[in-house]
Formats: C-alpha cells, sequence, structure tokens
C-alpha cells in the first residue's frame, strides 16, 4: 500500500465521526463544503464540551472550590496545548478571545492607536478579509496614520515588485497567511523578514492555515497570530490571539471589566499580567476545552496529513471541474494546488454565484456565494461574486464529484 | 412542481436574460439612486424622470446581481414606467406583501389573488418566498426604486 493509499483509506474513515454529516438536505446527503467559513465537528469535541457542562463547570479563576478549579484548569490546560499546538514560546502569550475579528481588533486597537499616528503607515494587502481591513481603517480615521496597499499580481499572487517601497518607514505588516477567497498561500518566509528588516511589526491573519497545515509561530518569526477555534473543528465563540509577551507587555489592554485587573479604586485601575490583562469577563471556558479536544482531533491524524490530504483533493477538484465543465467553469487562484489551501472561488459562465449556489442547495451541497467578506480583493478581481467550495479533512473524491455533477445542473439549468 | 422550478419559473429567466430598460440615464435631469445587497455584493442602480404631475416618464436599471434580483429588477421598471408615483407606490406594497414584508409600522397584508392578478409578471417572483435569504434579492430593486422616487420628490 502506497503512502498516498493509506491517507486516503484514514480520511475515508472520518466523516462518521460528524454527526451533521450523516444528515440530509432536500432528501440528498448533506455535501459540506463551505469549511473555509466555518468547519464542522466531530463527536470527539461536542462529547468534551458536554462532559464539561455536566461534571466541571464553574466559572474560572475565582472559586476557592474543587470545581472552579476544575474549570480553571481545564481552561488552562486548553491554553497550554493550544499554544503547543502552534510553537508558541510561552503558554501566556496566548491569549482567548471571541474570535479572529476580536484578536485582530485587540491588536489595531491596542498597539495600533498607542503606536500609530500622524506620519506613520502601515501595509495591509488587499487579499485581506474585512476583518484585517477594518479594524485598521477605524484606527487609521482616529490616529490619522496611513495605510499602504500591496495589489494583486498574477495567477492569484500578490503582486511584491514595490514591496521595499511600501514597507519603507512602515510600522506594521498585517497580512493573512492564505486567503479565503482564492487559497493563494502567501509567502510568509520572504515577507517577514523583509518587513523585520524595514523595521516593521507582522500580524498574521491565520485563519485559513492554522486548521489546515502545521503552525510553528516562532520558525514564523510573527509578532501576532491571530485565528479561529469554529474553523478548526472547534466550537464558535472562541479565537486566538498570539503575540510576543516582551509586546503584549507593553501594550495597553482592550477590553476593561472582571478578571483583566490586579486592582480597582475609584481613582483607577492597574491591569493584570498577561494573558489576564486582555481577557476581560467570563471568557469562553468550554468552548476552551471544545477548543482543545478539537486539536487532539487534528494532532491524531496529523496536520502534515491534513494538509497532503487537501492538496490531492484540490488537484483532484481543478482537474474534475475542469473536465466536467470546461470553458464554462473559471476557477480563481493559483493554478498550482501545492501554493494554496483547498479553497476554490468558482464563477460558471452566465450563472450568477447566487444562483449557482441555489442550485447546488438543491442537490445538498453547501457552497457560499458573494464577497466573502473580501469586497476589496473582489473588486481587484473583477468580480462581484463568486461561488466559493472549501474543503476540509472530511471531504472526498465523492464530494467533488458531486460538486462537479451540481454545477453540470445549474450551468444547464440557466443556460441561454 | 419543485421549490426549485417554482424559485426559477421561466417568465424570471426571461426577464435575467432580456433585462427590460437596462441602462443609464443622465443626472440630472434624472435621478440616481443606489442599492447594495450587502450578502452578496449585488448593486442595482435606479435612474428616473419624474415630470411635473408626478409620472416616471423614464426609468433606467443599472447594476449586477443574480437572476432574482435582475429579474425583479426589470419587472419592476416595465410595471411602473409611464405611470404616477403613487401607482408604484402602491404595487411596492402589494410587492413587498407577496415577499412577507410588512410597511414600517404597520401589520402585514397577505395580498388578495386579485392584487396578485395586478402585479403581473411579478406574480412570478411569489417562489422566492420559500427562500428567506432570496427574498432580499428580490426586494433591492424597489428599495432602491423607493430611494429614487423620495428623492425626486424632495
Amino acid at each position: 500500500m502506497t503512502a498516498t493509499a493509506t491517507t486516503a483509506t484514514t480520511f475515508a474513515a472520518l466523516k462518521k465521526d460528524f454527526p451533521i454529516l450523516q444528515t440530509q438536505r432536500h432528501g440528498k446527503p448533506l455535501t459540506f463544503l463551505d469549511s473555509a467559513a466555518s468547519s464542522q465537528r466531530p463527536t470527539q469535541v461536542l462529547d468534551a464540551m458536554n462532559l464539561a457542562y455536566t461534571t466541571a463547570y464553574a466559572n474560572v479563576h475565582r472559586g476557592v472550590y474543587g470545581l472552579a478549579e476544575a474549570a480553571t484548569n481545564a481552561y488552562e490546560t486548553a491554553r497550554l496545548k493550544t499554544a503547543r499546538f502552534i510553537g508558541a514560546p510561552d503558554s501566556s502569550e496566548v491569549i482567548f478571545t471571541k474570535n479572529a475579528t476580536e484578536a485582530l481588533n485587540l491588536v489595531a486597537y491596542s498597539w495600533g492607536r498607542t503606536n500609530l499616528g500622524p506620519g506613520d503607515a502601515i501595509v495591509l494587502t488587499t487579499m485581506e478579509h474585512h476583518a484585517n481591513i477594518v479594524p485598521w481603517q477605524m484606527a487609521a480615521a482616529e490616529k490619522g496614520f496611513e495605510i499602504r496597499w500591496i495589489h494583486l499580481g498574477q495567477d492569484g499572487q500578490l503582486d511584491l515588485s514595490t514591496l521595499d517601497r511600501l514597507l519603507d518607514g512602515a510600522k506594521m505588516l498585517s497580512i493573512t497567511s492564505m486567503s479565503n477567497v482564492l487559497g493563494t498561500i502567501n509567502p510568509l518566509e520572504h515577507l517577514i523578514p523583509a518587513a523585520h528588516a524595514a523595521g516593521a511589526l507582522v500580524c498574521v491573519d491565520a485563519c485559513q492555515s492554522v486548521p489546515h497545515m502545521p503552525t510553528n509561530v516562532a520558525d514564523m518569526g510573527a509578532d501576532f497570530v491571530a485565528f479561529s477555534g469554529h474553523k478548526m473543528l472547534g466550537p464558535s465563540g472562541i479565537g486566538v490571539l498570539w503575540g510576543r509577551m516582551e509586546l503584549l507587555e507593553a501594550m495597553p489592554p482592550f477590553l476593561g471589566g472582571g478578571g483583566m485587573i490586579s486592582n480597582v479604586t475609584i481613582e483607577g485601575f492597574m491591569p493584570d499580567a498577561v494573558p489576564s490583562k486582555f481577557e476581560a469577563g467570563t471568557p469562553p471556558i468550554v468552548e476552551a476545552v471544545g477548543l482543545a479536544a478539537a486539536i487532539d482531533y487534528l494532532e491524531a491524524i496529523g496536520m502534515e496529513n491534513i494538509r497532503q490530504h487537501e492538496i490531492e483533493l484540490t488537484a483532484y477538484a481543478l482537474r474534475k471541474l475542469r473536465e466536467e465543465l470546461g470553458d464554462n467553469v473559471t476557477i480563481h487562484g493559483p493554478s498550482e494546488p501545492a501554493q494554496r489551501g483547498g479553497v476554490l472561488s468558482i464563477e460558471l459562465k452566465d450563472v450568477h454565484a447566487h444562483d449557482v449556489s441555489q442550485i447546488l442547495d438543491s442537490h445538498g451541497v453547501a457552497v457560499r456565494p458573494g464577497h466573502h467578506c473580501a469586497k476589496p480583493l473582489m473588486k481587484e478581481m473583477g468580480v462581484n461574486a463568486t461561488a466559493r467550495a472549501s474543503f476540509y479533512l472530511y471531504n472526498d473524491t465523492n464530494d467533488v464529484d458531486t460538486l462537479a455533477a451540481a454545477l453540470s445542473d445549474a450551468h444547464s439549468f440557466f443556460a441561454i | 412542481m419543485s421549490d426549485i422550478e417554482d424559485l426559477y419559473r421561466e417568465i424570471i429567466l426571461d426577464h435575467y436574460r432580456s433585462p427590460r430598460n437596462a441602462g443609464e440615464l443622465e443626472t440630472p435631469p434624472a435621478t440616481k439612486a443606489e442599492g447594495f445587497n450587502p450578502l452578496c455584493g449585488d448593486e442595482i442602480v435606479v435612474y428616473l424622470i419624474l415630470d411635473d404631475a408626478g409620472i416616471i416618464t423614464d426609468l433606467k436599471v443599472g447594476g449586477q446581481g443574480c437572476s432574482i434580483s435582475q429579474s425583479s429588477a426589470s419587472m419592476m421598471s416595465a410595471a411602473v414606467k409611464g405611470k404616477t408615483v403613487e401607482h408604484a407606490r402602491e404595487v411596492m406594497k402589494t410587492f413587498k406583501g407577496l415577499m412577507s414584508i410588512a410597511e414600517t409600522g404597520a401589520e402585514l397584508t397577505e395580498p388578495t389573488p386579485d392584487e396578485i392578478r395586478k402585479l403581473g409578471d411579478l406574480a412570478a417572483l411569489r417562489g422566492v418566498v420559500k427562500f428567506p435569504t432570496r427574498i432580499k434579492c428580490a426586494t433591492l430593486s424597489w428599495n432602491t426604486l423607493d430611494e429614487a422616487l423620495n428623492e425626486a420628490q424632495a
């Protein structure tokens, strides 16, 4: 048996772990191809959360009774596990947020408003999700710094021809590791050293890469990394910001409230140490337990194997859709599967993405129509909307075949 | 008839493939309003000219979007061009009722069979109501028309 066959067999067995993938839509088996928006979760994660709620739940970091200690332990174990999963040197550098959007807002609000002002500049790319654009625009409107843009070049890649000029004098490069529209994997190994050489920090929106490939923030060399739990088999309601300790220590708190202070008087407050300083209020306790269970699940399969599975599936899909639909289909993004994630932005000739998705839904196929919260990118691509199919470890070639057949049906339905 | 066939009736596909009154008008004299569907990025631009008697003497629709938003815009243009503002608002109210949308501050009134007949081609869009996410597509051009009329009358 070849390595590939072993991998395929392993992945074929995973579907049964996901109860929702056993359900039907419109009388057809569910073909879930929207994991770039949010993944599904296995029984192991659901059971871990149920167990936490039924046997070990209390608020964390407060009570002295045993149950509160058990809950605190579970929450802090999740932090340790998350830190190990992303190769963080110090688990205190892992901050739990509501989602990746909040994590990016934390950086823009706390670091941005402290360190940026008139005459300063940051660099973003037009490939960013709105979550890595709008928080910076809000801070810029208040503080008067400049936002410079790396634009889209050929084959779904960034145009880096003017990188040195853009980085010159910039204080921050905030960039996605993988486009949620094109699947493009950006060359961080080149961009991060370039930004640092120019004196800029680097914040990475890693929402699309952390769930799908090995991540090591220390090797990556970034200063901040943000991602969400619900895209990596974990529950909604939890995101992660990792940051270098010396930066986090120097930053003011983001949200204020209980849990983030060391002292409060009527004259003012003293913030607690990192990470508590950035975790105001009751945190996502059971969500953290769920995220830890998701990490266990992913690690048991192996992130390298998951990446390999998705490269193979993406290659199969690019081939299959071309065979089935010929010139009637356009798939945006890099043409080489190894340079991209399993995210296919599909345009069907003469059929609007909204209509494509509607017909696909009648086949039980879940894809996402629209601009995918990346309107500046869509504008540069010159398209109004695409239908996005995205893969995860539980998808297989049967799902791609179902997608191809449903797309063919959508095309004949609307053919002029 | 399946829900999908009910959604995409032939008359809808016909308006989508051959939109009526597509294009632009010079502003001024025309009034222009733009509508966006933030969910999917669809855009509708309505241009209209209102005469002193309150008649919509000319109307054009620009923009891009899915079959539902584009066909609805085409049908809307055919239904109100050459008609009075009063008539346009009456059709708007009936159409929104068909889409299960009540007027601001009012109870939802289901259109009567007679009112639906008066909608003509627009009645073909009634299948949309089974697909709640698409109601916004169907009403986008009407909300944009509403804005253009308010502007023209301001």
